[in-house]
């Protein structure tokens, strides 16, 4: 076992897969002299060289859309959107395209495509460099959807995305990436699509994932001194979404809290409450409280970045509320 | 030179005051005063080339986050620019909700765009478009970068200009960076001007450390605008004499040897050099306009630095339009 970064974490799954498999090749703005924006592909180039470690023009949809392409003749591009705020410009080729392929080939050719992107605020890069938009790609069937919260699942997942057959998106949030984890020395992989207990508890089951899972394992810490114990389920996928692990917890928590950094109108909180009314009425004691980010574009100034993103401190407040 | 002396003073001035302010902003950035710098040094002939040709004020402004000499030429505050850096409640574009360096400034028509670059190129058409169709006689200014120019909605709006032959013209700064990527990165021709001719419009480059030569070249697309003949493109070619923002550290892509051999077709060098062969500017007026300028900086920092930073609900800031209409009232 070693401590490392995430960014490191998702660095050595990258590394790993690129030996392993040749036909694996990376592609995005900055990702090869420079080593990619947050510093994940740093060596990269010059050890893969340029034909693996391709540095592209500002054409976002020509990234997506030519990995796709790529993916269709049996190559498995991973291709890099500096940040998910320009994912926008390429949303024809994620949705129309990724999502879609192989459904409207009746399955002949498969798309082992990985887009990796950044989201997330907290970084006072403003309204259109901070969205936390991960739920809506969510909601297109297709695509897989897998954003990790630890270094440890950081790099099981993405090592498994590269080695998956669907295209995924895989979500980084721009501000974990310091922070550090247990990581096994030898290879291992993580499944996609499986929700993990991150923390047991027997008092409340807090939901999450991603930036989420960070504020609320502070959160439980706090609620711990006043002797609340949480359970934590941290999703690790939105899509496929396993529910199981959270039905669990409800069933013997009843009650809930939903943390996602995102907005919380038709949001990841949404989903999940719906679901646990849908599969474990009878089990509900409290009402599902949803925490998320207010209904405004995230602004400049950091006091005002930090009151529109949801804090520590709501959690705690959140599940003192219904416990 | 058919400009008038003190016009060529003026925008001697705007390149200078510019510059100062600009290297300012570094400097309160390293101070830990700023969060986020992106420099425009190295781009201010590029920009006071381009803004001195429209009328300032009056034709509408589309910029990119390096304009800061753009924006100073049309009326925009040395201090208002510090509390836009600082996020201050008297940031002019919206409070310190936006990002710095995108400004906006309704009284100087000058419109804000967005962090995904050439955001910007297809409001240019859609302004020009407004302007034909309102039967006024403006004309719309939009800046990019050049590597901004390998998105696709950058093509798609200046063909569509081209096609609607709306009154736009579109200045690429074209500073032989995109971060760390060069132009042979970003497209398989020598110049952006190539571009022009597949979409259509007139293209030209132009010495984009000559703040002259850029005036002349946009004049003249300007004129053509205003008359009815359509868009064009024109290069300024110039070079980013800073890293590309304060979060960048340049040299591990390029060499110090080929910043310091830029710096010796600095603009502002070029321009003061240009005056004073001219015989309009001396030695001793240049240092008086310097001392002065720098007076300006310093006023317009202790101004920002005194004013207030808006309250952390003012994030609660509505978010659409009816919603300020109703608060209006309310206050009422
Ligand atoms: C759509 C999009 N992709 C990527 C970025 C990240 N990015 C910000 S500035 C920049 C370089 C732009 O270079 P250029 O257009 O030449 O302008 P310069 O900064 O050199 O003035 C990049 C890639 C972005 N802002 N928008
Ligand atoms: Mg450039």
């Amino acid at each position: 076992m070693a401590r490392i970064t995430m960014r490191e974490a998702i660095s050595q799954a990258l590394w790993e897969e690129m030996e392993r498999d040749p036909k694996v090749f990376i592609q995005g703005e900055e990702v090869g002299v420079w080593g990619g924006s947050y510093a994940v592909t740093r060596g990269f180039y010059d050890h893969f060289g340029g034909e693996r470690v391709r540095d592209t023009p500002i054409s976002e949809s020509a990234i997506i859309g030519s990995a796709i392409g790529a993916a269709l003749t049996g190559l498995r591009p991973v291709a890099e959107l500096m940040t998910i705020n320009f994912a926008f410009v390429a949303m024809d080729h994620i949705v129309n395209q990724a999502a879609k392929l192989h459904y409207m080939f009746g399955g002949q050719m498969v798309l082992p495509i990985v887009i990796r992107a950044v989201s997330g605020g907290g970084r006072q890069l403003a309204a259109t460099h901070s969205q936390t938009p991960d739920v809506i790609f969510a909601h297109f069937p297709g695509l897989k959807v897998v954003a990790p919260g630890t270094p440890y699942d950081a790099k099981g997942l993405l090592k498994s995305a590269i080695r998956s057959d669907d295209p995924v998106l895989y979500i980084e949030h721009a501000t974990l990436y310091q922070m550090r984890g247990e990581v096994p020395d030898g290879e291992y992989l993580e499944p996609l699509g499986k929700s993990k207990i991150q923390r047991p508890g027997k008092d409340v089951t807090i939901v999450t994932y991603s930036k989420g899972l960070d504020l609320s394992m502070k959160a439980a810490t706090e609620l711990a001194k006043d002797g609340i114990e949480a359970e934590i389920v941290d999703l690790r996928s939105l899509q496929p979404l396993d529910m199981e692990p959270v039905y669990e917890s409800f069933k013997k928590t009843n009650r809930a809290v939903i943390v996602e950094e995102g907005w919380r109108t038709f949001g990841i909180g949404a989903e999940i409450s719906a679901r646990i009314y849908e599969e474990a009425f009878d089990y509900i004691d409290a009402p599902i409280v949803r925490i998320g980010q207010k209904q405004v574009p995230l602004p400049y100034n950091r006091n005002l970045e930090q009151m529109a993103l949801p804090q520590v401190e709501d959690v705690i407040k959140g599940v003192k509320e219904i416990v | 030179m058919d400009l008038a002396q003190d016009v060529q003073l003026e925008m001697f001035r705007a390149m200078l005051l510019s510059r100062r302010l600009d290297e300012r902003a570094w400097v309160l950035h390293r101070q830990g005063k700023i969060a986020f710098h992106i420099s425009g040094i190295g781009h201010e002939a590029a920009q006071v080339g381009a803004v001195f040709a429209i009328r300032r004020g009056y034709d509408w402004v589309s910029p990119y986050y390096r304009d800061l000499a753009i924006l100073l030429a049309v009326g925009m505050t040395p201090a208002e620019f510090v509390m836009g850096m600082m996020g201050k409640r008297g940031d002019p574009t919206s409070g310190g909700r936006q990002m710095p360096s995108h400004w906006s400034l309704k009284r100087a028509n000058v419109i804000s765009h967005s962090a995904p670059v050439a955001t910007q190129s297809p409001h240019a058409t859609g302004i020009g478009l407004a302007i034909k169709l309102r039967g006024d006689d403006r004309v719309v200014l939009t800046t990019v970068g050049e590597g901004a120019t390998s998105q696709g909605e950058w093509y798609e709006a200046v063909n569509f200009a081209a096609v609607l032959q709306v009154p736009v013209v579109f200045v690429v700064q074209n500073n032989m960076y995109a971060i760390s990527e060069t132009p042979d990165m970003q497209m398989a021709i020598k110049s952006v001007a190539e571009k022009a001719c597949g979409l259509g419009v007139p293209g030209i480059s132009v010495d984009g450390t000559d703040v002259f030569a850029v005036y002349r070249a946009c004049q003249e697309a300007v004129d053509r605008a205003r008359q009815g003949g359509g868009p064009s493109l024109i290069e300024a070619r110039t070079y980013r004499m800073t890293p590309h923002s304060s979060d960048d550290d340049d040299r591990t892509y390029r060499s110090r040897e080929e910043v310091e051999e830029h710096k010796k077709s600095d603009p502002v060098l070029v321009a003061k050099r240009q005056l004073e062969e001219r015989a309009i500017l001396t030695e001793k007026a240049y240092a008086e306009m310097d001392a002065q300028i720098k007076a300006e900086v310093e006023e317009a920092v202790r101004q920002a630095e005194q004013a207030p930073y808006p309250e952390a609900e003012e994030a609660l800031h509505p978010v659409y339009a009816e919603e300020i209409r109703l608060a209006e009232a309310s206050h009422a």
